[in-house]
């Protein structure tokens, strides 16, 4: 296969790189180049987009004896990651800005430009597996059809695990997509197959920051680019406690960096309840008032049509609140987070009037909308706009952004 | 290298003496160094004496930009301005920029016109305006990326009535089109080893006597004090052995190159009616572009996808100057020209040099279309726009800085 691999400057693609060559493929590197300013020089390494890397990356590619280009993708990268961002913390919602950018940079801008040049896949560093299976079923004309179907798991390394921010690259892609690093359990192995070629990167540290905010500071980013807008920190009663300049500053669940100037009168820690854009207000009060069972999801993605048949999803499903029906699951909501048991539907149309309608193509079609009951634990401090994984075991069936999540069951101890 | 500048290296290499040694072994050496100070200035019409060695094109595009800055700022403070063309090198560039950040220079870029060549009526306004305000001129022979020889003569007799050295940036010229030092007029001319078939890493500043130039790199004093450090003799050898070459073949080389760009440029064109040709038509205006050089740009293509599809196919071209990062920018020699960005992303330059052949021209003419589909393909997947839609473009101007 003619494979592309999009090569960080960091070891975990520089290793995907020399796999996909040992294993016999035509290999091109492409670093993404996706920071505005191509001047941009940071000291270590953090990140995808400095120059730094992009030298890291093409040394890389010199020892594993494949051609190397960079792609600029900054302005798309701008357009779509970084727009965003900034738009979803202005409306008081909390974005991942790595999902974004798996969704419409690496699998998407990349993959896409990838593919129309002659490539069969790109290779990622991506700590994930692709299984696949051969499905055979009765077709129309009454004959047995062998189809193959691909799935996304868990990378055995769960510390690594990365199918959180993959999930939402959906199905179609997974067939145009390598994760060499799938079956690797640990990184120092990872670091060890860097250093036993002679790839340099073998000891570089690991990232972890926002890309695009090269110094780490997430809030002093948002003030430079949307300025800043003075106003109320309330608690749920409305009492006024304190200023802030700027709500979009804030994420539910947050504790510290509130400067409430008195503490609560039962000296208990608050936290940010909600944060209302238009108001320009940011609600505290208390831990338990974050606890959540229940999450609606939109813009969802999935990646198991075989779970939501088995649920009696009909792909061609109409009307307001067309749904599946329940099924066993569980949910992620953090990129770190543990999974939690739940049930799942995927739902078709807007709910309760809000949201947006149903798509007639693409893997987004089948239920824009995803319910999820928390069904075991709950859940504490679920912002909108975060990303929400359904898995079955290591499987992923499905992705959706959090548009809402609330509280149903009353709390332990209390009587239905 | 070619196989006489290599021979000459190779064999210089054994020998161990500094040039500037008084001992025989450093006489000996002396003399290899004077012998092709001699070589280069017969090439080239100078006098040995003005044969300054350097380390290639950027230290001798640095050394002329502020060496004269700085040298003429000494006697007369007030004249601060640098004029360039827009279409310079960065070696050309990047000097005088840094020295208007630096040093209080002013600089002026000169602007061209949509073959990229100099605008001389700009230069006379400019001059007529503030040209006892001025400390140098300088403006490249030929244009690296389309091919454009500029009218340095012009130049020369423009500004000499107001008594301004003139440099130029002949990396691309020699041993292309005829470079004759006294015959140009010029203060001050560059050159470089590896553009000729010489080593990588030496070249030289030829620059009139009594120029007031002030040294960049100080020391030991050699190359009369302008340029200090060890003379490397191997390289200064060979360099004047592919000089002498290059000069001597230059006329059936030129003759044979342009034939061939002229292959290349019809078989573009018939490939792919839509590419546009940067630079003089050669078809039209023969002298007005070096021999070996062909600048297009592809609607709708990125040219780094079209440089990875020809690579594939076996065609080895070129986008244009690569930065830092390696990210592919629109060229400012374009922009400079007119052209819009989203034009500009589309360049391919195509340099033929002695070893290519027209069987290379034909893999280039049968490789060229699918090439151009896919990265047009490849281009609206990447931008995310629908089929059809063109990106605002904007077109800059003269003034900026060129990225």
């Amino acid at each position: 296969m003619r494979v592309l691999a999009a090569m960080s400057g960091g070891v975990d693609s520089a290793v995907a790189a020399a796999l996909a060559v040992e294993a016999g493929h035509e290999v091109v590197g492409v670093h993404m180049a996706l920071s505005r300013n191509r001047e941009q020089f940071r000291a270590g390494s953090r990140g995808c987009c400095s120059i730094e890397d992009a030298g890291d990356a093409r040394r890389a590619a010199d020892v594993l004896g494949i051609p190397y280009y960079v792609w600029d993708l900054s302005e798309r990268f701008e357009d779509t990651v970084v727009a965003d961002f900034l738009s979803e913390y202005e409306a008081g919602r909390t974005p991942n800005p790595c999902v974004r950018c798996n969704e419409h940079i690496k699998f998407e801008a990349l993959l896409d430009k990838a593919t129309a040049l002659g490539f069969d896949a790109v290779a990622t560093g991506h700590y994930a597996q692709v299984v696949t299976r051969q499905v055979t079923q009765t077709g129309p004309d009454g004959a047995p059809v062998t189809r193959t179907v691909r799935e996304l798991h868990r990378s055995p390394n769960e510390a690594k695990d990365q199918s959180y921010v993959l999930a939402v690259m959906g199905q179609e892609r997974l067939a145009r997509s390598i994760f060499p690093l799938g079956g690797f359990t640990s990184k120092d192995e990872v670091r060890a197959e860097a250093e036993r070629r002679g790839l340099s990167v073998s000891n570089k540290p690991d990232s972890y920051d926002i890309c695009f905010v090269s110094d780490g500071d997430t809030q002093g980013f948002l003030k430079a680019r949307l300025g800043a807008r003075t106003g109320e920190i309330v608690d749920t009663s409305g009492e006024v406690l304190g200023e802030h300049e700027g709500a979009y500053a804030f994420t539910v669940g947050q504790r510290k960096g509130l400067s409430l100037g008195r503490p609560a009168a039962d000296g208990r820690p608050r936290y940010v309840l909600e944060v209302e854009p238009v108001s320009n207000r940011v609600v505290v009060g208390p831990a338990e008032l974050l606890t959540v069972d229940r999450i609606e999801g939109d813009r969802s993605v999935w990646l198991a049509d075989d779970v939501l048949a088995d649920a009696g999803w009909a792909p061609d499903a109409t009307g307001p609140r067309a749904a599946s029906g329940w099924f066993e699951a569980s949910v992620q909501v953090r990129a770190h987070g543990a999974p939690v048991p739940a049930r799942v539907r995927a739902v078709v149309g807007p709910a309760d009037g809000e949201g947006e309608p149903a798509d007639a193509t693409g893997s987004r079609a089948q239920g824009s909308r995803m319910e999820v009951e928390l069904t075991g634990e709950t859940l504490r401090g679920v912002a909108a706009g975060q990303s929400l994984v359904v898995y079955q075991g290591t499987r992923v069936i499905g992705q959706s952004t959090v548009q809402r999540a609330y509280r149903a069951r009353r709390a332990p101890g209390a009587a239905r | 290298m070619s196989p006489a500048a290599l021979e000459a290296f190779v064999a210089e290499l054994t020998a161990t003496g500094n040039p500037s040694s008084l001992h025989a072994a450093g006489r000996s050496a002396r003399r290899v160094v004077e012998e092709s100070r001699e070589a280069v200035a017969a090439a080239l019409g100078a006098r040995p004496s003005e044969v300054i060695f350097t380390a290639g094109g950027t230290e001798s595009d640095n050394l002329a930009i502020k060496g004269l800055f700085w040298g003429r700022r000494t006697t007369e403070p007030r004249r601060r301005r640098i004029l360039v063309s827009a279409v310079e090198h960065h070696a050309v560039l990047d000097p005088a920029f840094w020295m208007a950040e630096h040093t209080g220079a002013e600089i002026v870029l000169l602007p061209v016109d949509e073959e990229g060549r100099l605008d001389l009526d700009a230069l006379r306004a400019e001059l007529a305006a503030k040209g006892d305000e001025v400390a140098l001129i300088s403006v490249m022979w030929a244009n690296n990326e389309v091919g454009t020889i500029q009218p340095v003569q012009e130049v020369v007799q423009i500004a000499r009535p107001y008594g301004i050295p003139v440099h130029s940036d002949a990396v691309q010229a020699v041993g292309q089109v005829p470079v004759d030092f006294a015959a140009s007029g010029l203060d001050a001319l560059t050159l470089t080893g590896h553009k000729l078939g010489g080593p990588m890493g030496v070249g030289a500043l030829v620059a009139k006597r009594g120029l007031p130039l002030t040294p960049v790199l100080h020391g030991g004093g050699q190359e009369r004090g302008v340029r200090s450090g060890t003379l490397d003799t191997p390289a200064i050898r060979a360099f004047a052995v592919a000089v002498t070459e290059a000069v001597a073949a230059r006329a059936a080389r030129a003759e044979h190159l342009a034939a061939l760009r002229d292959d290349l440029v019809r078989g573009v064109r018939a490939a792919v009616p839509d590419a546009v040709l940067r630079g003089p038509d050669p078809s039209t205006e023969a002298s007005a572009r070096l021999p070996g050089n062909a600048h297009f740009t592809f609607p709708g293509c990125e040219g780094d996808s079209l440089l990875y599809l020809l690579d594939s196919a076996g065609v080895q071209t070129s986008t244009g100057s690569a930065c830092q990062a390696g990210v592919p920018q629109p060229s400012h020699v374009l922009l400079a020209m007119g052209v819009s960005e989203e034009d500009a992303r589309g360049a391919l330059r195509f340099s033929l040099g002695a070893t290519s052949t027209s069987t290379d021209v034909e893999r280039l003419r049968a490789a060229l279309p699918q090439a151009v589909a896919r990265a047009q393909a490849a281009g609206l997947a990447s931008s995310g726009r629908p089929a059809g839609t063109a990106r605002e473009s904007t077109t800059t101007t003269t003034g900026r800085r060129p990225a």
